[in-house]
């Protein structure tokens, strides 16, 4: 393969697209380029500044709920409209400010990073893990348990990913975990409330052995009571434990069902928050979950009906490892199906939207830019529809409208750039042999650059990874 | 200074002829404060000149133009007469009454001194105004308003989503884009359609999309979802009433930039009726609608409509034109010293063809924007030649062309 080929592959397919200043290594050696990605913690990390901690997310959760309750007193639903927008809809607003922050940053981020292959994976996991902000109550914690979650634990393993997704208040709230509480255990005895069965169930069907993966009924409500206790300090449950601050996992002794678990055919005896822990891991070493990971990442990265023998590679590497992320990561670079010439993914609306703007080279975009440009794409940051996450495959992307949205944001981008850019020469750079000649000539008889620009990236191979 | 300005014209209108011939001062003082309006308008994608200003009684334009030729003045789908043998196409109607009516001067085959067949380049050249590609990184007509006396109106616009090159260059210009989402521009799409004609995915999807723009807009929907037509033939006209309704406010600029997209007709390009005509119609709207949108300034205005080269004088083989070099570019408004041609006609006679194909660029373009900058803004040709268009030293302009 020629070498400029790879090299496209590289930052295109396994990374958020070429910028005209793309480093040198990326053409250089791409495969040892990549791999460099994927130890160095600061590829992954996320310099949080200015935006929140987990304990400001909850604090400013725990506000807001406290504001919204003394300002319709339990009788939002006779509020005059104004009186709801002002009680309602204006504190909802300011906790929104939070997220949209975290947009921000995790764009511009997206359109600077040398590393966009750990950048992509962060993207990954994070919806693999998928904690939605489409809930009032995660709309805070949704960027930061991406940063202090997903990021902080790409260079581990999968189990410890999976224990410290489960821990924080971003999950335990999303997935209704918090309050959850055990038949028999003290709280769950006296009170008219009882087992959560979600954050059971998603884990084991969306995070870990995935819904062919072996398990039934009875081990979902088994590994739901082992979870029970599982909540955070502060915020909604109001709990307050001594020397927690708001947002701290905690684990709330009277609401755990006391007793032995039965999981997937095995006795977890009665260990507190161990109980939990260690069914957790034990999901995270399963076969299955080396099978589902497997084929998530190669259809994300190679297809959507990735061939088998790419599937079972990185299951192999997962199954050998012991989970650990950086190892599955670089078997996903030395699969040969990995790099076949042709792009065989549809890009998603995020990284059609990033690949573009590092495409033009813009250092930064307006935050109002940057949310519309979204909304119109069709993929909000951490706004999934549900706990399955964003769609993976081109059939729920490349729809009508969703394609004529592309095309006017395109064009929109185009307009603004006006005759500062030269798209043929750009689309050489980025795209470099993969770049046809169809295209080539298409963006070269254009009336104006901005057409030119608009051509380059609604082209079929700049659409594809 | 502080005359009121009817007092000023007055006083220039008793002074005549003096203070015509006398100082250079008095007579910037006339042209006081955006008083005198000027607006460009840049046909993007390449006028087919041949097709607008119809030579229809040089000896060889029938056997060169073929199927685009078009008829003599009087037939079915004849051409407006303009001065003997040439002749407006049909749809630019308005620019004909200009024509008739004094306000309109035409050159009909000229070219800026760029000589490949590039968009870009070629836009960059018209825009610069220097003598090739890349030769400057501002407009001329960004450098003309700076070169203007400081008492001077200098602010312009550009009716668009970004400041155009042309206007580059300038502290005082603006652009402003109408507010409404931007639909797909027809011609992008028939351009991405051709793009995804093997792609299996793609090609079914954007089909299918535009099918469904067509049903809403023929259904008047197009409002609906707040979209207009971005920049089709349709849009022309808003943008024009928008530069308009902006330079004729209160203070308003002194100059604006509009850019009208689609003119790249490659293929099924028509003659009498078809795409271009389409276009021309749009233009002649805008045009139209840019006149009755100054008002009262329209006396005092100019408005040129270049654009970066023409095209082929031959059809192709898929019914319309390739790239190519001269092109024609119209001069209108109440300013203007029209209902003759600038320039010279170099003739289609196969000898006389650039390169065997275009027709010839007679006339710099330079020249134009000259005329329009001397005798409309009263530069003197010293910053003209040296500062405006950097190599323009062996550019004259155009006489004759503007009422001083």
């Amino acid at each position: 393969m020629p070498r400029t080929l790879a090299a496209s592959i590289a930052v295109n397919r396994f990374g958020l697209g070429a910028r005209p200043d793309e480093p040198e290594a990326a053409t250089t050696d791409p495969k040892a380029w990549l791999a460099q990605q994927l130890t160095r913690t600061s590829s992954f990390t996320l310099p949080s500044g200015g935006l929140p901690t987990t304990r400001s997310a909850a604090e400013a959760l725990g506000s807001y709920l406290e504001d919204l309750k003394t300002k319709t007193d339990g009788k939002a639903g006779k509020m005059s409209p104004e009186a709801q927008e002002e009680a309602i809809l204006k504190p909802l607003k300011q906790l929104r400010e939070i997220l949209i922050a975290e947009i921000e940053a995790r764009t511009l981020r997206g359109l600077t990073t040398e590393a966009g292959f750990a950048e992509r994976l962060v993207l990954f996991w994070s919806n693999h893990f998928t904690v939605s902000a489409n809930k009032a109550v995660t709309i805070p914690f949704a960027g930061v348990f991406e940063r202090e979650v997903i990021r902080a634990g790409m260079t581990g393993t999968f189990a410890d990913l999976l224990v410290a997704s489960t821990r924080h208040p971003g999950m335990l709230l999303y997935l209704d975990q918090a309050q959850s509480m055990g038949p028999n255990s003290k709280a769950g005895k006296r009170r008219d409330k009882g087992l959560n069965e979600n954050l059971a169930r998603e884990i084991l069907e969306l995070q870990t052995l995935g819904a062919q993966g072996g398990y039934a009924q009875a081990d979902v409500t088994e590994f739901a009571k082992a979870l029970t206790g599982w909540s955070l300090a502060g915020g909604r449950t109001k709990l307050l434990v001594p020397g927690a601050d708001p947002g701290d996992f905690i684990f709330v002794d009277r609401f755990h069902e006391p007793g032995t678990r039965t999981v997937m055919g095995k006795r977890y005896s009665a260990d507190g928050e161990g109980q939990g822990e260690a069914i957790l891991r034990d999901l995270a070493n399963h076969p299955s979950t080396a099978q589902r990971v497997a084929t998530k990442l190669a259809r994300h990265f190679i297809s959507d009906a990735p061939p088998a023998s790419a599937v079972e590679a990185l299951a192999r590497s997962f199954r050998t490892s012991g989970g650990r992320l950086p190892a599955l990561h670089e078997t996903l670079i030395s699969l040969d199906e990995a790099w076949n010439p042709e792009a065989q993914k549809f890009k998603s609306p995020n990284e059609f939207f990033l690949s573009a703007l590092r495409f033009t080279g813009l250092p930064k975009v307006e935050r109002k830019a940057i949310t519309a440009a979204y909304g119109l794409l069709g993929q909000v940051p951490w706004q999934a529809p549900s706990p399955e996450g964003w769609p993976d495959d081109a059939a729920s992307w490349a729809g009508p409208d969703a394609v004529i949205k592309r095309v006017e944001w395109a064009q929109g981008l185009a307009d603004r750039l006006g005759t500062k850019v030269r798209p043929e020469s750009l689309a050489r750079a980025a795209l470099g042999p993969a770049l046809s000649v169809a295209t080539a000539q298409s963006i070269a008889r254009a009336e104006s650059a901005s057409q030119g620009l608009t051509l380059a990236l609604m082209s079929p191979e700049f659409q594809r990874r | 200074m502080t005359l009121p300005l009817m007092t000023r014209r007055a006083a220039l209108m008793a002074g005549g002829a003096l203070f015509l011939a006398g100082s250079a001062g008095a007579l910037t003082l006339s042209r006081q404060a955006g008083d005198r309006k000027f607006v460009l308008v840049i046909l993007r994608g390449a006028l087919d000149g041949l097709a607008a200003v119809a030579p229809y009684g040089d000896a060889h334009y029938r056997a060169a133009r073929g199927k685009l030729a078009l008829a003599p003045p009087g037939e079915a789908g004849g051409v407006l007469p303009l001065t003997e043998g040439f002749g407006l196409h049909l749809d630019l109607a308005f620019l004909h009454q200009q024509w008739t009516g004094g306000e309109l001067a035409i050159v009909p085959a000229c070219a800026s001194p760029y000589r490949e067949r590039s968009h870009f380049d070629a836009q960059d050249v018209l825009e610069t105004g220097a003598a090739e590609v890349f030769g400057a990184s501002d407009g001329w007509l960004g450098r003309a308003l700076t070169a203007l006396p400081p008492e001077l109106k200098r602010e312009a616009v550009a009716i668009s989503g970004s400041l155009p090159l042309v206007l580059r260059g300038s502290a005082s210009a603006t652009s402003w884009a109408p507010s409404f989402a931007p639909s797909a521009s027809e011609d992008t799409l028939s351009r991405l359609m051709d793009l995804y004609a093997g792609d299996a995915l793609l090609g079914p999807a954007l089909a299918s999309a535009i099918q469904t723009n067509a049903i809403a807009s023929a259904s008047g929907m197009d409002g609906m979802d707040g979209k207009g037509r971005r920049n089709g033939p349709g849009a022309y006209k808003g943008l024009a009433e928008a530069a308009a309704r902006l330079m004729s406010a209160e203070g308003g600029p002194a100059a604006a930039v509009l850019s009208f997209d689609g003119w790249d007709t490659h293929a099924n390009q028509g003659a009498a009726n078809g795409q271009l005509a389409l276009r021309l119609a749009g233009l002649d709207a805008a045009l139209r609608a840019l006149k009755d949108g100054l008002g009262a300034h329209w006396p005092k205005t100019v408005v040129a409509v270049v654009t970066e080269f023409g095209r082929t004088v031959a059809e192709n083989g898929t019914g319309g034109t390739d790239h190519g070099t001269g092109s024609a570019a119209f001069l209108l408004g109440g300013a203007v010293s029209g209902g003759k041609f600038g320039g010279d006609w170099p003739g289609l006679a196969p000898k006389a063809l650039f390169q065997g194909r275009d027709l010839a660029p007679a006339t710099d373009i330079r020249s134009v924007f000259m005329a329009v900058l001397q005798d409309h803004w009263s530069l003197d040709r010293d910053t003209l030649s040296r500062t405006v268009f950097p190599d323009g030293t062996g550019v004259r302009p155009i006489s004759g062309l503007i009422r001083t």
